[in-house]
């Protein structure tokens, strides 16, 4: 190993050079001239996501710690992808009078939580997986933390480390039981070794547990409802989707790699988790009336779907799993987008305050409503798409009871949705919010999440280069 | 360039077109244009058909268009049309077209409207020119979504209550219709083949029985909720009601047909074994529906619940006869399909123009209109009779193909069924002579109706493009009659080889 091989860790090297950079500048900076550091940082991201398109060969790096293939650079640039959108969402956001000190602090928090989850994904052993669990995590809590003089934020801060804490300690318990009963914590040498001993299937359990927790999958969603309540909406975008997102994506590898051979036994806990979790989001969303709270619980219940992909066992299921994330990212942010929109200029984030929304700022509702017909998924936009191979993927498998409950519950999840369609459409509203014209940065990552959700689906390219890469996962 | 992609590019530039425009004016005349254009190129396609069938094309499907769009799933974007589908498409065209000007007046939100129309009719057209099962179902479910909009933004009286009830069960529909077609998917092709979503190849293949008797009540029920299958028809009185006129004439004269088309088309072609032996099933379920329907229509005070409430009764026949499984009977289906479509339209506009006037739909309110609007009053008489099946116009073609193939059935089983849902015939001319009598005949309950002014010039072309319609297939329909059997011909077949080991 040499010095060119450790290049190829690229997204990590040059996110972390990136995180110093606006460090160093921040450090130089007058507090009058801190808004600089936006389009700084914006620019110096949208270079690194454009980076980590350019090709690159699979190398395995620190003694088999760390890998990379295409599929593993696939999953961060969809991250990227991600993340990008969020940063060009959270410019309103930060230029306010009261975020004005903490701009950088708001950069360097979040990039340092995405190359904990670079590192999570490119694990090649449970150690490095667990420092790159843990560098994810830590600072998202501060992030929840941000408008730390609100008290539900300083309350979603201290929920989300608590639950975090425990959730990482009983997952790296897990891991420990792991090494125990199979003498490596190196996912290859695991692979090969893992049986169907009771000790084993603890193990798993327990660090299913870890990583439930952090997809929020009933029952170990409890923090997210009011976590993603308190924390600001752009944080809380990022947890929805980039954090969910990340968890996913090693989960599921994971599973068809070091956990194939026990299975058959884990889809049974799989099927009744997925059950509960489609189920249990749905019926509580059905109530919210509050737009972060309403938008957690309509996440939880998509998590559940995810599992679906995991069931199917098969190319299709991963590749699924890794499709669905994708467009679920997007649909997620075209919400979250408007959501923060609003948000920022109006402060008003309940369902009420849409009503009569469309006579006044038809674009945004516009967005809304197929951000929201992505994540119920109806034609034409990419949700449905998502949400079909998912169901094909456990249909290959033979789930097709399991199937009928989760499109049921995909009509139902149909029927919450609508209530915002119906608030910001049909319902009338002397005073509806006024017309605004959101600035630059905001309207780029709407367009983006836009044009996201409607390219995904109709062009099957996407789905093919996923299929492809994921062609040499599963034995 | 293949006239059956003309048919998702014309609509998809009318909806363009309307983006630009600026008012009810030019949007209204920018929809009539591109569905103008539309109706042309569905007679174009009727004639184009007629001509190859003439030159001695035996294929089944006709201007096949096919691209590769998931390969690794083998989903392909494929169209193509038989006889059968033809019909559907014109059936269609001239119902969209009747539609536009039934909404000519529509001042709130115009370009809006009219775009929300366009897209459920290219969710309509596209799944009857599609024939590969992805395809099929994308349409299907790009067709249900519109209806939320339009009627809860321009619908009347619990528009909210009823258009979240329309669009959850037609979802629900929708989902069952999700595993049956998955299901049919992963047994299209035998061990080692590439598995397909194509109609034509699935037909060839035989789907494990065990399967088949799993699967076809999800695709059957799935489409019968569309199609008004009792006891899952309750969306649509509520639906059609608080719908605006051009949504129910669509909804009622053509979506509800997606679901009678689908059950033939999918779950009956692809499944015919597990058909044969549940058909029976479905078929108390129709008969209920149809007589039920009918019932329920003799009591209601409200035009647009009656008529609902016919629809019910009309689409659940078509469902009956297509339980038939024989050439006759399905024959009978396709043209009651048509036939339906064009009067419940033709009946939805006629109300839609009534209401416009006297603002009411109760009809022990208003009397004698015959006397103070004679167009619309005769257009309502003829709609009446040929919806009680009068001869020389399409119902009485469609209901006796329905009941002479029925009754050839020869077990007592399909006997009784057949009587029961042929009573439907009487209690039909009761409410449909109902309210004739008391809506256009007897003396004039409210002074201000002598006001009323007849039809316009935009109403005279939407009531009597449907009237010569109606009276050119009651009076000629041997020539969609041919059309349609011949491409049955495949179908019967396919059926009648499995029929040995049927229930009955």
């Amino acid at each position: 190993m040499n010095f060119s091989d450790i290049l190829t860790m690229r997204h990590e090297l040059v996110l972390t050079l990136i995180a110093l950079v606006i460090l160093i500048i921040d450090l130089n900076l007058h507090n009058r001239d801190k808004h600089l550091i936006i389009p700084i940082t914006l620019s110096l991201f949208f270079i690194h996501t454009v980076i980590g398109f350019l090709p690159s060969a699979p190398h395995i790096l620190f003694g088999g710690m760390y890998h990379t293939t295409a599929l593993l650079i696939t999953m961060k640039n969809i991250l990227n992808v991600g993340v990008l959108i969020i940063l060009l969402q959270s410019v309103t956001w930060l230029k306010k009078e009261e975020n004005r000190e903490k701009i950088s602090e708001y950069f360097i928090l979040l990039f340092s939580t995405l190359i904990g989850m670079y590192f999570m994904i490119s694990s090649g052993d449970f150690l490095m997986f667990y420092l790159g669990l843990e560098l994810a995590t830590i600072p998202i809590a501060a992030l929840a933390a941000y408008t730390h003089h609100q008290s539900k934020s300083a309350e979603a801060g201290i929920k989300l480390i608590l639950s975090s804490a425990l959730s990482s300690g009983i997952l790296l318990f897990g891991i420990s039981l792991i090494y125990g009963a199979t003498g490596s914590i190196y996912f290859d040498s695991i692979a090969k070794v893992y049986a169907n001993t009771p000790m084993q299937v603890l193990s798993f359990i327990f660090f299913f547990t870890g990583m439930a927790f952090k997809i929020s999958l009933v029952p170990f969603h409890l923090w997210t409802a009011d976590v993603y309540e308190g924390a600001p909406i752009n944080v809380t975008s990022y947890l929805s989707v980039i954090s969910k997102g990340a968890a996913a994506f090693i989960l599921v590898i994971l599973m068809f790699t070091v956990f194939n051979t026990i299975a058959p036994i884990y889809n049974h806990i799989l099927y009744l988790i997925a059950v509960l979790t489609m189920t249990i989001g749905n019926l509580f969303a059905l109530r919210q009336k509050n737009m972060k709270r309403f938008l957690a619980f309509s996440s939880i219940s998509q998590a559940g779907f995810i599992l679906l992909g995991i069931l199917g066992g098969n190319i299709m299921g991963m590749t699924a799993v890794v499709y669905f994330v994708l467009v679920y990212i997007f649909s997620n942010l075209g919400a979250f987008g408007v959501v923060s929109a609003i948000s920022t200029v109006t402060g008003k984030e309940t369902m009420d305050d849409y009503d009569g929304l469309y006579s006044t700022n038809p674009m945004l509702s516009l967005l809304m409503m197929l951000s929201l017909f992505s994540l119920a998924g109806i034609p034409p936009v990419a949700g449905f798409f998502g949400k079909f191979f998912l169901f094909a993927s456990a249909a290959s498998a033979g789930y097709y009871w399991l199937v009928f409950i989760a499109v049921l519950n995909a009509t139902i999840s149909l029927y919450y949705y609508l209530l915002v369609v119906k608030a910001m459409f049909i319902n009338k509203n002397d005073k509806p919010l006024a017309y605004f014209k959101s600035d630059l940065a905001t309207r780029a990552g709407l367009v983006l999440s836009c044009l996201g959700i409607f390219i995904l689906g109709f062009w099957s390219q996407i789905y093919e280069i996923i299929n492809s890469l994921t062609f040499g996962i599963i034995h | 360039m293949n006239i059956l992609n003309l048919f998702i590019i014309v609509p998809v530039l009318t909806v363009c077109g309307i983006l630009l425009t600026k008012d009810l004016k030019q949007s209204r005349l920018v929809s009539a244009i591109g569905m103008g254009v539309q109706l042309i190129l569905a007679f174009v396609l009727v004639y184009m058909y007629l001509a190859e069938r003439n030159a001695g094309n035996t294929a089944t499907m006709l201007f096949m268009y096919d691209a590769l769009w998931f390969p690794s799933l083998n989903i392909h974007y494929s169209l193509g049309v038989d006889g059968i589908s033809v019909a559907m498409i014109a059936l269609t065209g001239i119902v969209v077209f009747a539609g536009i000007f039934a909404s000519w007046k529509m001042e709130y939100l115009p370009r809006e409207f009219f775009i929300s129309l366009i897209v459920l009719a290219t969710g309509v057209f596209g799944f009857f020119i599609s024939i590969d099962l992805f395809t099929m179902f994308l349409f299907y479910e790009l067709a249900v979504i519109p209806m939320y909009i339009l009627i809860g933004i321009w619908g009347t009286g619990p528009k909210e209550y009823s258009a979240m009830k329309l669009t959850l069960m037609l979802m629900a529909g929708s989902a069952m219709l999700m595993v049956g077609i998955l299901g049919i998917y992963f047994f299209s092709a035998p061990a080692g083949t590439p598995l397909t979503f194509n109609l034509m190849e699935i037909s060839k293949v035989h789907i494990p029985i065990e399967m088949q008797r799993f699967l076809f009540p999800f695709t059957f029920v799935g489409f019968g909720i569309l199609g008004a299958l009792f006891p899952f028809h309750t969306w649509s009185p509520d639906g059609h009601a608080s719908a605006p006129t051009a949504v129910s004439m669509l909804h009622a004269g053509v979506l509800m047909k997606l679901g009678g088309y689908g059950a033939f088309r999918v779950a009956i072609f692809l499944m015919p074994e597990a058909a044969h032996e549940q058909a029976w099933i479905f078929l108390i379920l129709t008969s209920i529906s149809v007589v039920y329907g009918a019932f329920s229509a003799i009591v209601q005070n409200d035009l647009k619940y009656i008529n609902a409430y016919s629809s019910v009764s009309h689409c659940g026949l078509v469902l009956f006869a297509v339980l038939m499984m024989n050439q006759t009977a399905m024959n009978g289906a396709i043209i009651q399909m048509i036939s339906h479509g064009l009067m419940t339209a033709l009946f939805f506009a006629l109300i839609g123009m009534i209401y416009g006037r006297t603002h009411t739909r109760i009809i022990q309110e208003m009397g004698g209109l015959m006397k103070v609007i004679p167009f619309l009053g005769v257009v309502y008489v003829i709609a009446g009779l040929a919806s009680l099946g009068l001869p020389g116009f399409s119902g009485f073609v469609a209901e006796m193909t329905i009941f002479v193939g029925s009754f050839q059935h020869v077990d007592v089983f399909h006997r009784v069924v057949t009587i029961v849902a042929a009573s439907s015939i009487v209690i039909t001319a009761v409410y449909i002579l109902r309210v004739v009598g008391i809506l256009l005949f007897g003396p004039i309950k409210n002074p201000h109706f002598l006001e009323l002014t007849d039809a316009k010039w935009y109403e005279r072309i939407s009531t009597i493009t449907l009237v010569l319609a109606i009276t050119a297939i009651g009076t000629a329909p041997w020539w969609l009659s041919n059309m349609i059997n011949y491409s049955l011909a495949p179908i019967v077949e396919r059926l009648s080889a499995v029929q040995i080991t049927g229930l009955f």
